[in-house]
């Protein structure tokens, strides 16, 4: 068995937390609006789309990042309307969306895949002001990035609103009751999460130094990956605690992907064995449970057994 | 205060489902009124509740709080008006949320959620104080997820969430059904003395003939979705369960063993 180097080691931890703003994304349809969004594999590669051909007109890069961000937003506006106003199940909703978007990026970039080597991206223009190198430059946009999203978010979940956003995940009704609009919240959160995924994908096209059509493709199994085990790990408790544990996810993730490559498991397996690594970890809770009660069963038989022994 | 006039609602209209809830319903409310409402499954107590709450569009009739026709407005539009407690101990709070959270949403009924602070500092002292009332020692627990409280402790905070900003009409769904004896009465008893402090204007399902009788001013008795017994203070004084019962028999013509109300 090898083990990852240094250096890929680290560069999985960059790629971590780019990824992770794609996983905040989805951990606030999934968790907290208890929405099982698709648009996701969409909105992704729309992100990457705007960010590059931006780039290439000749935008700044910091410009089209955010440019991302924002088409991220009507993304899951649609996503939003579909649903709650044209009463499209949610899971359909999002296939629509998904669906559409691919002849969308399409158009966005003009072909399948839209390179961008020796044009400037946040990267090379971190690179040129502080002088770090090109890893070092992906880390400190990786951390920056996430640590102003998670403020942001964090202050967001403060506020009334962010109150009334995860009040219409935990029981509707309730906060139906309490004159609070669910449909609007509905939509709002698909809009900030769609923005986050979109934005995610935006800083990837960079770090990869291309968009491709194709990009999007299992991208909420890796989100959804990212979730889940950041909470096998880490727990569910605050909000800011399950954001942090997001990234953590993330990043495990990313190392896992490098430990298996640096095996000599073909790229193109990967998609398989990500979708196997999500399949354990939503199955660990109902495995833990069959195994306290076999365990349970083993004593009591045990218990039985030395009373009659008596 | 509460005027519910010729409301109709049909459930299903032209299948075989179809179910003629809410036949004709018509009663006024004056303020500080606490009416018990009583009627076999089926009776359509809830759906009338329902109906007032905004949850579904009545087919005709007309729904007015305070000179206001709310027959119209959707559920979250009619909070500003009514706080509401349920029969399901879950329904009333976000279980993922803490105590203090939930309050702090309780506090801002019907009001339009900005970016403004969730919850602050003042407000926390003021859900401590409310929640010493309970005597559940909740105060000390404001920032335990609502998922961990016992039924009857949700229960009691989501009556004091619903009154805490004085509602206008405080709705009230067999909401203590699915605790047992000794917590149903103590949340009864809270209900009451809340009612009662605030004088509040209040309609309480209750499957207790007993409670009904001994609880409020009024006590009304639904029949098939329609209001079949209506009496007033006086006349509710002295009442007895055996006089209502006599009252259902020769008001509705059939006996009360056909009906499934339970005699308790």
């Amino acid at each position: 068995m090898n083990f990852i180097t240094m250096a890929s080691f680290l560069s999985a931890v960059s790629q971590g937390l780019l990824w992770s703003i794609l996983a905040i994304g989805v951990y606030i349809t999934y968790r907290v609006l208890d929405f099982a969004d698709l648009t996701t594999e969409g909105s992704f590669p729309l992100g990457a789309a705007v960010t590059a051909q931006g780039i290439v007109m000749g935008m700044n890069p910091f410009v089209a990042t955010l440019a991302a961000f924002g088409i991220g937003l009507l993304a899951g506006l649609v996503t939003g309307v579909f649903h709650t106003k044209l009463k499209i199940p949610g899971l359909l909703a999002g296939i629509l969306v998904m669906t559409g978007l691919y002849s969308v990026n399409l158009r966005v970039m003009g072909k399948a895949n839209l390179p961008l080597l020796k044009q400037p991206t946040i990267v090379t223009s971190v690179v040129e002001t502080t002088g770090l190198s090109t890893a070092n430059a992906v880390m400190a946009v990786g951390i920056i990035a996430v640590a102003v999203v998670i403020v942001l978010l964090w202050l967001l979940f403060s506020t009334e609103f962010g109150f009334a956003l995860r009040a219409t995940g935990d029981n509707p009704r309730m906060i139906s009751a309490l004159g609070v609009n669910t449909d609007i919240m509905i939509i709002l959160g698909l809009m900030i999460s769609n923005g986050l995924i979109s934005l995610s994908g935006g800083l990837i096209a960079q770090y990869n130094g291309y968009s491709d059509v194709g990009m999007g493709v299992g991208t909420i199994v890796i989100g959804l990956a990212s979730v889940i085990i950041g909470e096998v790990l880490l727990g569910r408790r605050s909000i800011v605690w399950c954001l942090f544990s997001v990234v953590i996810g993330s990043i495990l993730y990313r190392i896992i992907i490098a430990f298996v490559l640096a095996n000599n498991l073909p790229p193109t397996d990967l998609k398989l064995f990500s979708s196997i690594v999500l399949a354990i970890c939503l199955s660990l809770p109902a495995a833990k449970e069959r195994y306290r009660d076999f365990v349970n069963r083993r004593g009591q038989k045990t218990v039985q057994k030395e009373e009659k022994l008596c | 205060m509460l005027k519910v006039d010729n409301v109709k609602k049909t459930f299903s209209p032209g299948t075989v489902n179809e179910k003629r809830a809410l036949k004709n319903i018509t009663f006024h409310m004056e303020p500080s009124d606490f009416v018990t409402v009583i009627g076999g499954n089926g009776a359509g107590k809830s759906t009338m509740l329902n109906a007032i709450a905004g949850i579904f569009k009545v087919d005709t009739g007309t729904i007015m709080i305070n000179d206001a026709d709310v027959t119209k407005l959707p559920e979250h539009k009619r909070a500003v008006y009514i706080g509401r407690v349920f029969q399901d101990t879950r329904m009333g709070t976000a279980s993922d949320m803490t105590i203090e959270e939930n309050m702090a949403m309780a506090l801002r009924r019907g009001k339009a959620r900005g970016l403004r602070k969730g919850i602050t500092k003042a407000e926390r002292n003021l859900f401590r104080e409310r929640l010493a009332i309970l005597d559940l020692g909740l105060e000390n627990r404001m920032t335990a997820k609502t998922g961990l409280l016992s039924g009857g402790q949700r229960q009691a905070l989501t009556l004091l969430m619903a009154t805490m900003t004085k509602p206008e009409l405080l709705l009230l769904d067999e909401h203590t059904a699915a605790l047992d004896p000794k917590t149903a009465k103590k949340v009864l008893e809270l209900t009451n003395q809340i009612i009662t402090e605030d004088k509040l204007t209040a309609l309480m399902i209750t499957h207790n003939m007993q409670d009904a009788l001994r609880l409020g001013n009024r006590i009304m008795m639904l029949h098939e979705g329609r209001v079949l017994i209506d009496l007033q203070r006086e006349e509710k004084k002295n009442l007895q369960v055996a006089d209502l019962l006599k009252m259902f028999e020769k008001a509705s013509g059939t006996g009360m063993a056909s009906d499934k109300i339970l005699l308790s």
